[in-house]
């Protein structure tokens, strides 16, 4: 589908935080914005709400040390018991360590997983984006134009008015 | 948000823009191939050949190609894997530790740092592969079903503990050093010319499009990376040490070993770090990205580790003597004046006394003597490894079955080998990658070049007397976009 936006630009990432702010406050829907890197307090700016990733983490977590314990106490303790060391079938000091690497295993990559699936991350031989310059030195904000609801023009001027260093019209044919 | 210090000095030098900072990073990797870095990758693949040449004949005529006898059966394979594995902590070190200590110096040095973890452990890898003797058969230290039973692996073993921790901290790097290019893959793949570059770097880039939210999850992701790594890291090197110390070998079976391992490792991570980075920032001209202030940070944190050290050695005397142990106390007296003195006061004096000299702040500034200091340290910590194993195994309870360990031409053929193989792998990822990770040290340009950020949503109280005039507007006043302060 093919969706038309306009793209205001912006050099510096103080005035841009500023200009979402304010264009939020003119009740405009700001599509998206694209950076080259993390801007501090943008979060809260455009009201992202905070990520649940870490809870999710915490879950993989949990999931790697029970997978832990329970292979190496079914392993050792019941299907082939064997006393090594004097030490007991189930020797749970001596499982920590595993136990704990394998906490760290699951935790990083059930997370890693769960946000490039999040975040629609997949190795692609195109990748459209709005602006190229918004991964070198340009903060892009994104506002879709709605046929018969937006104005392009006064959105040039909102822009315009907030420091936005130029205004352009860009189609996408997805997302 | 931060406030600009009087005293620190600048990060970034130069009054570099985003811009700059993009076209400094990139234009390596867009650029063709200079002499010198070909140079260099030849020499790097003479070593990668002296390796594979040693590796074949290790395997084809088995483990009696090496230096190793009856008494000491383990000797420059182990301290080569510890000597590595110790090597790439220094990059978690930086990507992680100092991730959440926010200590913003770390940003232009954790990309490579990183990828030299990596490849450290690559290197590491090799050695406890290759001493297997039939590495086609590594599969079994997983936790398989014994191909002739149903017997599993033992997990009350420190061998198979390095297993998964190595295993572990190998695929963590990874992913973390990975997550940490996708951004800058994108701004390569924006300015990508060739056909071939465009599609390369848009397939690593995974759809990166910097998008707001996209950064506030990454920023996420990289934070619980990195704390579930700063534990991780210790880890590894705590369970490499525990396959010493949970041996009843005179030397080696001390509680000291895990923390003496992890300062050790940290120790030759940095001076590694060091050598490397000196080295880049000359050749890829990055002075600006990793100044001087970089090298004297990195070079106190390597007096640090290395007075941990040194204490460390104090201490495994004292407690030989205290514990009354005749065996311990044979150990020691033999390592400082035994048949390998040399090697323990070569450890000593690279590893105790030559870093002392970064007290001195000549030293700490100097290139040329971090340079020869790093190399120095590198050198020392192969010998601390060498000296803990071969010193202890070499004699132990047994006088008639003493013995003496030289190494082979096929054992120092795999060592320098592995050089090559680091090298290689380096020289090609700083050829093809951005070495400095631009998307983060363009976060940290605003807090050096200009008089710091503007926007004062959440901002802290100012304490310095040097506020630049934009700092302390209220969100809600009007804004200056022009910003001609």
């Amino acid at each position: 589908m093919t969706k038309r936006f306009a793209l205001g630009i912006f050099d510096d990432e103080d005035v841009l935080l500023h200009a979402i702010e304010n264009i939020r406050a003119a009740g405009v829907k700001i599509h998206d914005v694209f950076s080259p890197f993390p801007v501090h307090g943008i979060d809260d700016a455009l009201g992202i709400d905070r990520s649940r990733l870490p809870i999710a983490a915490f879950f993989y977590g949990l999931c790697g040390l029970s997978f832990a314990l329970w292979l190496q106490i079914y392993m050792l303790g019941f299907d082939w018991p064997m006393i090594i060391g004097g030490k007991p079938h189930i020797a749970l000091p001596a499982f920590i360590p595993v136990s704990f690497e394998l906490t760290v295993l699951f935790t990083c990559h059930g997370m890693a997983i769960t946000f490039f699936i999040i975040t629609k991350m997949y190795p692609k031989p195109k990748v459209n984006v709005m602006d190229v310059r918004s991964t070198d030195d340009k903060f892009v904000v994104a506002i879709e134009l709605q046929d018969g609801k937006t104005d392009f023009g006064q959105l040039t001027q909102l822009l315009r008015s907030n420091g936005a260093s130029e205004v352009n019209e860009k189609e996408m044919t997805q997302k | 948000m931060q406030h600009v210090s009087p005293v620190r000095e600048p990060l970034v030098t130069g009054g570099k823009t985003y811009h700059d900072i993009t076209q400094d990073v990139c234009r390596q990797v867009e650029a063709k191939p200079n002499i010198r870095w070909m140079a260099a990758l030849s020499v790097a693949l003479f070593f990668l050949g002296i390796f594979l040449y040693s590796v074949y004949r290790t395997l084809w005529f088995g483990i009696g190609e090496w230096g190793l006898n009856k008494t000491v059966g383990w000797a420059w394979d182990i301290t080569n894997f510890v000597w590595w594995v110790g090597i790439g902590h220094a990059g978690t070190l930086i990507s992680a530790v100092l991730l959440l200590f926010r200590q913003k110096w770390r940003s232009s040095i954790n990309r490579a740092a990183e990828a030299m973890t990596i490849f450290a452990v690559i290197c590491a890898a090799m050695f406890p592969v290759l001493h297997m003797g039939r590495p086609w058969l590594a599969y079994w230290v997983f936790p398989l079903q014994n191909t002739f039973g149903s017997l599993w692996v033992n997990f009350n073993s420190p061998l198979l503990w390095d297993v998964f921790a190595i295993s572990t901290y190998f695929s963590v790097s990874l992913v973390f050093w990975y997550i940490g290019l996708i951004p800058d893959f994108a701004t390569i793949r924006d300015r990508a010319k060739g056909p071939i570059a465009k599609v390369a770097y848009a397939m690593l880039s995974m759809n990166w499009r910097g998008s707001a939210k996209a950064w506030s999850r990454y920023e996420t992701v990289s934070l619980i990376l990195a704390g579930v790594s700063t534990p991780l890291v210790l880890s590894v090197h705590t369970i490499v040490s525990m396959d010493f110390a949970t041996s009843v070998v005179p030397g080696w079976h001390t509680t000291i070993f895990p923390p003496y391992f992890v300062a050790g490792a940290i120790f030759s991570g940095f001076a590694m770090v060091l050598t490397l980075m000196l080295i880049t920032r000359v050749v890829f001209k990055l002075e600006d990205y990793i100044t001087l202030e970089h090298i004297a940070l990195m070079n106190k944190i390597m007096m640090i580790t290395g007075s941990i050290v040194g204490v460390a050695y104090i201490t495994e005397f004292f407690i030989a003597w205290y514990s009354q142990v005749e065996f311990e106390q044979y150990a020691f007296i033999n390592r400082a004046t035994g048949p390998y003195w040399w090697a323990y006061w070569s450890m000593m004096t690279c590893n105790v006394i030559t870093p002392q000299l970064v007290w001195i702040r000549r030293v700490r500034y100097s290139i040329p003597l971090t340079f020869v200091l790093s190399i120095i340290v590198n050198i020392g910590m192969w010998f601390e490894r060498f000296v803990i194993i071969v010193t202890s195994l070499h004699r132990d309870y047994l006088p008639s079955s003493w013995a003496m360990f030289s190494p082979s031409i096929i054992d120092i053929g795999i060592y320098v080998g592995t050089l090559g193989l680091f090298f290689t792998l380096f020289l090609l990822f700083a050829k093809f990658f951005p070495v400095i990770n631009m998307a983060e040290v363009k976060t940290i340009r605003k807090y050096t070049v200009d008089n710091g950020p503007t926007y004062t949503g959440h901002h802290e109280h100012h304490t310095s007397t040097h506020q630049p005039a934009t700092i302390g507007v209220p969100a809600s006043a009007p804004v200056n976009y022009n910003k001609h302060d």
